[in-house]
């Protein structure tokens, strides 16, 4: 789906979606309120938005926000050197390449998540076993689109470089580099947008760390507006992320 | 993940110096392999790093041989009564989970996809929520799924179901919005009724991204139904790992890792030669 049809909106279309989905809570309220749908398993959303204060003010949402913040980036920094290393590695060594790049491809379609067992004894149920499973997780698609950019450089702009006499290391910072950066960029965000997904997904699985182990402990609590309320911030976080990430691509790739 | 799709294909070595690059890539992966394999092995040896943690790779391939082919359960099929490694019983309740999830996310899914995908007006009101709720992290929600469906089977289906439903919406949606104007202009003056349009015209011509969706819905329906597993459950694949970590059977959790690789990968495979045959 582009990023063009999104922004063509009309008005109505989008205020009929809101309609509904208010629509659609204020139904839940009433069933909820009398007694058709049993509280103790769909709480009211007057519930969950008053919890929100809640959880705020007692869970100490902020510092956890901060906290998955960190080790997201912590693994998109890992990411994009390494990532970009080694797909610019497979691109330079071409035999290198036809060995190992199916290697890569079937790597990006292994559940490499479940790793997080054999992770948490490697670094203990650390902030390094999060980070690492977010890395690890989200590494291939970050190689192999660095490659794709690097290989689909135009012929011409080589030979251009190649014409001006440009050393192998000119040619790679002038010509290469620049023109695969767009789909480097695109590479390193479907990475972000895995390492964000694996981290908070292992944070609620092994019970350590920020948001993840929030949603785990209110549910464990067994209070459910505040849990309601958790996955809601989670879910706010991770489209506020997705935006800012899909805007910054489209401020890279003018005109696609 | 949507890269992932098409960059399998591209992985295909190239065939353009004839048999010596081929035998030169042959001999590289070879050589690359027995470096790995090496390495491993002398980590294990030098006592270095524990022991348990790095365990031989011979520990390793008995451990692999007694998951697979040493009977240690009594399966009652039907009248019959078969002894198998209990693994099998775990594989085949993971793979009804997820594919009793992927059944009914991926129905759901198509059918949500192509009314958003035939009609602009729904497709601006709604589609919009779907594209910005399909990469949130789904197990988040298993809490949720543990208490509405109950904590056995049930929660896993519905995990596997929610994770494959976002990305078969919205590829069914994007594909059914790519279909020339002339195949249905063609559907419409024959005069074909909904039912005939949707399996006559509308299917065929969008069979590439439905099965780029059921391609990345299969992925993430398994890591989200084993990731339920091994948060709570008393069975499947992923309880036998998480189990694994909990007996601290180290040879036995890198036998499991390595077949659910495998066999997921196969699948990707399987299922990305059938978008192309």
């Amino acid at each position: 789906m582009s990023a063009q049809w999104l922004r063509r909106n009309d008005v109505i279309p989008v205020l009929f979606g809101i309609a509904c989905l208010l629509a659609f809570f204020v139904l839940i309220e009433i069933l909820v309120a009398s007694g058709k749908i049993n509280p103790f398993i769909v709480p009211k959303p007057s519930e969950i938005v008053t919890s929100f204060g809640r959880i705020i003010a007692d869970e100490n949402v902020l510092s956890r926000f901060f906290v998955t913040c960190g080790e997201a980036l912590a693994a998109s920094l890992m990411l994009a050197v390494t990532g970009i290393g080694l797909g610019v590695l497979l691109h330079r060594l071409r035999l290198l390449r036809l060995a190992t790049e199916t290697w890569v491809a079937a790597m990006a379609s292994a559940p490499l998540v479940l790793m997080y067992p054999l992770f948490l004894v490697l670094f203990g149920r650390s902030v390094w076993t999060v980070i690492m499973i977010g890395f690890v997780a989200a590494l291939p698609p970050v190689v192999l689109k660095t490659l794709e950019g690097l290989s689909g450089t135009r012929a011409v702009l080589i030979n251009v470089g190649r014409s001006f006499n440009l050393t192998p290391s000119q040619l790679y910072w002038k010509i290469l580099f620049p023109s695969a950066l767009p789909t480097i960029f695109v590479g390193v965000r479907l990475g972000m947008i895995f390492a964000l997904i694996n981290i908070v997904g292992v944070e609620f699985l092994i019970n350590f760390g920020g948001l993840g182990q929030l949603v785990n402990e209110l549910s464990e609590r067994y209070d459910l507006p505040g849990t309601f309320a958790a996955i809601c911030f989670v879910i706010l976080v991770s489209v506020v992320f997705f935006m800012a990430t899909e805007r910054i691509e489209r401020w890279l790739r003018p005109g696609t | 993940m949507a890269a992932a799709g098409h960059m399998t294909a591209s992985g295909a070595p190239a065939r353009t110096g004839g048999m010596t690059l081929r035998r030169q890539v042959l001999l590289l992966r070879i050589a690359l392999l027995a470096g790995l394999l090496g390495i491993w092995e002398a980590a294990a040896a030098s006592g270095l790093l524990f022991r348990d943690v790095v365990p031989s790779l011979l520990t390793i391939g008995r451990s692999l041989f007694e998951l697979l082919a040493v009977p240690d359960f009594q399966w009652e099929v039907g009248i019959t009564t078969l002894w198998v490694p209990d693994f099998y019983r775990h594989l085949w309740i993971t793979m009804a989970e997820v594919g009793a999830g992927m059944t009914i996310g991926g129905f759901s899914g198509l059918a949500v996809g192509l009314a958003l995908g035939a009609n602009p007006f729904l497709s601006k009101a709604f589609e919009r929520f779907l594209y910005y709720l399909g990469p949130t992290p789904k197990i988040i929600f298993f809490p949720l799924m543990i208490m509405w469906f109950g904590v056995g089977p049930g929660s896993k289906v519905a995990m596997g179901t929610i994770s494959c439903f976002f990305p078969i919406v919205l590829s069914a949606a994007a594909g059914m919005r790519q279909i020339e104007s002339v195949l249905i202009r063609v559907g419409r003056s024959f005069r074909l009724n909904t039912w005939q349009m949707v399996t006559k015209i509308y299917l065929p011509a969008m069979r590439q991204p439905i099965v780029n969706g059921v391609r990345l819905g299969l992925g993430v329906a398994v890591i989200g139904t084993l990731l339920a597993e091994t948060k709570l459950s008393n069975r499947g694949v992923g309880f036998l790992i998480i189990d694994a970590y909990n007996t601290f059977d180290m040879p036995r959790m890198y036998s499991l890792l390595i077949v659910l690789f495998v066999v997921a990968i196969g699948a990707n495979a399987l299922v990305g030669r059938a978008s192309r045959g």
